[in-house]
């Protein structure tokens, strides 16, 4: 897995959903949604309020560092609808965290850290972007994930 | 007025070749009417579901196509409580006087694979891998552990309760104690818990004759009464399954609103419950859920569980059929096997693992994704 914190590769790239974060840009970030009437927050960007129901929203981008608020490792490789590049002979536990965004929300992350002794609650974290997996013609689909900084 | 529950089959729980999901919801729904000592034909409405079992309702072609309304429900873990809420709904309402609820499955080795679509979620979710209860239970843990000072000794002893109580219980699926150490040294599936920690999908079916509590004398001599039945679901901003974002300030979670609107609707507190089922997909799921009904403080756990205060000759015996973790977790069944358990425990017919002091009123507690809890309260 590789850590792209911008576009460096002459391969073609997407992102794994064109809604969650801004990308290609020099400075990508996750995106989000606040309710113009309540005030209440999503992520991803949500067509509705998750509080009220309310549809009259703007979208806002999250802050790119935070802590880690609570984590796990995957130790084994999941079933489908995971989709990555890797077989049961490359797949490497990977960890699954929350990261504090001050002011924002608490957003569920994949982390650019598999090992548990490297992961503490409360650590600062930042966001990055990596290759999750490439397509049968070359593209690279990105991800976003947290690592501590 | 109040529904009892005049009748309870189970099919055993865990692997059964050669048997499918819906043949082992018509054992325990024979086995029901049985008890009850009422006729197929005698019942006037059925509830029940199954995630991976097939329809419900297509018990009837083994047990009699009678005509009478039947009503598949499926609402994740709380499929058997919510069954059993509509249930008792259409007795209340004066509808009808007596009706059975069923839930079975069957599901493949493994983890559930369920669909981010099916939740409203975007494909990425999955695609990404984090479409998985475990991570959310692991996490939710993690933090728990490391707010309130619980150990993983702790967890080792719920793992280890469980599977005492499963090797007590005929109808349970894992039915050999499980040592405190090789609970813990067991693989890791998701940090910090371990393979033996964790629950599995499994099968098995449960039924329950219901019916008018001023009618249940007609049917047996033990009935034992719904006192309070609640389901709740997440509200914004709570720290739930499949959640991709969560508010900064602290929101109670399902559990927590199904269990107090329960408390409240039965006039009773924490204090009056003699057992407890609560949901242990994994055993730090049963250590936070004790704090999340009311059952103590949290950190409080630490202390209870090495005192054996959740033992069955404990102070509050919680699980005492060995739990998901000793009967792996069937959807469809899985609520209302708790269900059954404490009607036989409040009827004293619970054989070895009977808790003594003549129990009078139990506890049941489900959870699940996305931000589900049914909560019942039944006494004698």
């Amino acid at each position: 897995m590789s850590i792209l914190t911008q576009p460096s590769s002459t391969a073609p790239q997407r992102a794994i959903d064109p809604n969650l974060f801004t990308w290609p840009a020099a400075q990508p970030a996750l995106l989000a949604s606040r309710c113009r009437d309540c005030g209440a927050k999503a992520f991803p960007a949500n067509p509705a309020c998750t509080a009220c129901g309310g549809e009259n929203l703007e979208s806002f981008e999250l802050p790119r560092h935070g802590s880690l608020w609570a984590w796990t490792v995957q130790r084994f490789m999941p079933k489908t609808p995971y989709h990555s590049s890797e077989t049961e002979q490359t797949f490497r536990p990977f960890g699954v965290g929350y990261i504090e965004l001050p002011g924002a929300l608490r957003i569920e992350s994949r982390l650019q850290e598999g090992d548990p002794a490297n992961l503490k609650i409360g650590a600062a974290m930042e966001l990055v972007f990596y290759v999750h997996r490439i397509e049968p013609d070359g593209t690279e689909v990105i991800n976003y994930a947290f690592k501590p900084v | 007025m109040r529904v009892a529950i005049v009748g309870i089959g189970i099919h055993p729980f865990g692997r059964t070749p050669g048997k499918t999901g819906m043949q082992q919801g018509v054992y325990a729904a024979r086995q029901a009417l049985k008890d009850a000592g009422v006729q197929w034909k005698d019942i006037q409405f059925g509830y029940g579901g199954s995630y991976s079992g097939g329809n419900a309702d297509a018990v009837a072609n083994e047990l009699g196509l009678t005509g009478a309304p039947f009503t598949n429900i499926l609402n994740a873990c709380a499929t058997g409580g919510s069954s059993l809420l509509a249930a008792c709904k259409e007795i209340k309402s004066g509808e009808a006087d007596i009706g059975l609820v069923v839930g079975f499955d069957k599901h493949a080795r493994g983890a559930f694979n369920a669909h981010p679509s099916e939740y409203g979620l975007g494909d990425w979710y999955g695609e990404a891998g984090l479409m998985l209860t475990t991570q959310f239970f692991a996490m939710k843990l993690q933090k728990y552990m490391h707010d309130y000072q619980i150990s993983t000794d702790t967890l080792a002893r719920v793992a280890e309760k469980a599977y005492q109580n499963g090797a007590l219980n005929p109808n349970a699926w894992r039915r050999t104690p499980i040592s405190l150490e090789e609970i813990k040294n067991s693989t890791m599936v998701n940090d910090p818990l371990t393979k033996y920690m964790f629950c599995s999908p499994s099968e098995g079916g449960v039924a329950l004759v219901v019916c008018r509590e001023d009618i249940a004398h007609r049917y047996t001599d033990t009935p034992i009464f719904v006192s309070a039945l609640t389901m709740r679901t997440r509200q914004y901003g709570a720290f739930e399954v499949y959640g991709t974002a969560v508010e900064l300030e602290d929101v109670p979670n399902a559990s927590v609103a199904a269990s107090r609107a329960a408390f409240e609707a039965a006039g009773l507190g924490p204090q009056d419950i003699d057992l407890a089922q609560l949901q242990d997909t994994e055993a730090g799921a049963e250590v936070m859920h004790m704090a999340e009904n009311g059952f103590c403080e949290h950190g409080e756990q630490e202390r209870l569980l090495l005192d054996g205060a959740t033992r069955l000759n404990g102070r509050l015996p919680i699980n005492t059929d060995g739990g998901c973790m000793a009967n792996g977790e069937p959807i469809g069944a899985s609520g209302l096997r708790q269900i059954y358990e404490t009607v036989l425990q409040l009827r004293g017919q619970a054989g070895a693992r009977q808790v003594q002091g003549n129990p009078k009123t139990g506890y049941t507690h489900v959870y699940g994704a996305p931000g589900i809890s049914a909560v019942s309260i039944l006494q004698r």
